[in-house]
């Protein structure tokens, strides 16, 4: 390690003390005033980490790209339909799902916060929490795209939805060519976490993953 | 309020980067600020809007170099703090030197957690019927409130159409501050990106919002 990097390592490891010891006196100070159950805080982590995720999505994806009257009532009301579906995980109201075709592609964005649909999807990335996207998804969405190694045809329309209240949106990726007679399973595995929010597509079959 | 967190259409933040196989938690300490959030929360101490407001009334300059969850941790302390569930004695002391307050739901215990794990519910019986309907032209109004509201100002004097009515919700302008969630209905709006941008802009855009029926006028 060069003398720089080792510099740099030293200072961020003393920023994420100060912080860790900060978080660490919150915590002390909630349980010790009998707020909540430390146990619980543990139960919630454990939550997110196992109980959520885009295998969820993908599976809302599937289903609508094999059944024609699930995707119709998807889009009709999408809490409604996910809540049919006993696998997956319980969902809660205001789920928008939006459909991509060959002349519109939809992207999400939250240009305030945070908003993302995580009972479908999981906790958010990074980058969609970060300020380059917030601040150009809704401007400039073909560069946005760009930087995912996106590009759609110059005269596809762009839809962009901005998360300003408590809907939370899905978007429902086209079905890849080349994939007539899989199974749910199957198609499942194509559908990318990227894809349901609109800066990505779903896997090509046959392509490496 | 008009703060830095409202950034949709600012330039000069650079490349989007999406980093491979991202873990849900980059320190274990981000995972401990997400469920004091969420455990204090569905205790009654705070509703959704409060802890967006005072993420958002941070400082502009610790909003924008702090990480996601560094700024929910400064969100949390400062809510607290304010609201009287903990005091500046036990954050200088790091532990409990002051008394507790009631919390409206009482402790958050393990018993609590699978309910969080399922969204709030946000839909409320409609206090009056609504305004607009799909296909309306509606012009975002322009206003400037000091506090919270969840009108993005790139919107803002803007000419859109209604395009979808979800129903009557918590608006969230009054829930952020304690004044109740006098429910209002909630549009998606679309505006046209030449609208928002200028002539020169990429023609094949659109942007929508939600927005709530006092954010509109009829055109």
């Amino acid at each position: 390690m060069s003398e720089h990097d080792h510099h740099h390592h030293d200072h961020d490891h003393s920023e994420l003390s100060e912080t860790e010891l900060r978080v660490r006196a919150l915590e002390s100070i909630l349980t010790e005033k009998g707020y909540v159950e430390p146990a619980a805080l543990d139960a919630i982590v454990q939550a997110y980490e196992t109980k959520i995720g885009p295998h969820n999505g993908a599976r809302v994806v599937a289903k609508a790209w094999s059944d024609p009257a699930f995707k119709q009532a998807l889009l009709e009301d999408a809490s409604k339909a996910v809540g049919t579906l006993g696998h997956v995980s319980r969902v809660g109201d205001h789920l928008v799902a939006i459909e991509n075709t060959p002349g519109r592609h939809n992207m999400v964005v939250c240009t305030l916060c945070s908003c993302y649909p995580w009972e479908m999807l999981g906790l958010p990335p990074v980058w969609y929490k970060a300020s380059p996207y917030r601040s150009r998804a809704v401007k400039d969405p073909r560069s946005v795209l760009a930087d995912f190694g996106v590009s759609l045809p110059k005269e596809t329309e762009i839809r962009v939805w901005d998360s300003t209240a408590e809907t939370r949106f899905l978007v429902l990726p086209m079905r890849p060519a080349g994939t007539e007679g899989w199974s749910e399973e199957q198609l499942a595995e194509l559908v990318t976490r990227d894809s349901m929010i609109g800066t990505g597509f779903p896997k090509t079959p046959g392509a490496p993953s | 309020m008009n703060g830095v967190h409202d950034m949709g259409g600012m330039d000069g933040f650079g490349k989007v980067e999406p980093e491979p196989n991202e873990p849900m938690f980059h320190q274990e300490w981000e995972s401990r600020v997400l469920a004091m959030v969420r455990a204090m929360g569905a205790a009654g101490a705070f509703n959704i809007d409060a802890s967006r407001f005072y993420r958002e009334t941070l400082p502009p300059q610790v909003y924008l170099s702090s990480s996601y969850y560094r700024k929910w941790l400064l969100g949390l302390e400062a809510l607290l703090l304010d609201k009287g569930y903990i005091s500046k004695d036990d954050v200088a002391a790091g532990h409990s030197v002051a008394p507790a307050k009631a919390l409206k739901h009482g402790k958050f215990s393990t018993a609590d957690v699978e309910r969080i794990m399922v969204r709030g519910k946000f839909g409320r019986t409609a206090p009056a019927a609504a305004k607009f309907k799909a296909g309306d032209r509606v012009r975002a109004k322009n206003i400037h409130p000091a506090t919270h509201t969840r009108l993005p100002r790139y919107v803002r004097g803007h000419v859109g159409v209604v395009e979808r009515d979800h129903g009557c919700h918590v608006f969230p302008d009054t829930a952020a501050n304690d004044a109740g969630e006098h429910p209002q209905w909630l549009y998606t709006v679309v505006f046209d990106g030449r609208q928002l941008w200028g002539p020169d802009s990429d023609p094949t855009i659109k942007v929508s919002i939600d927005a709530f029926e006092p954010y509109l006028e009829a055109v």
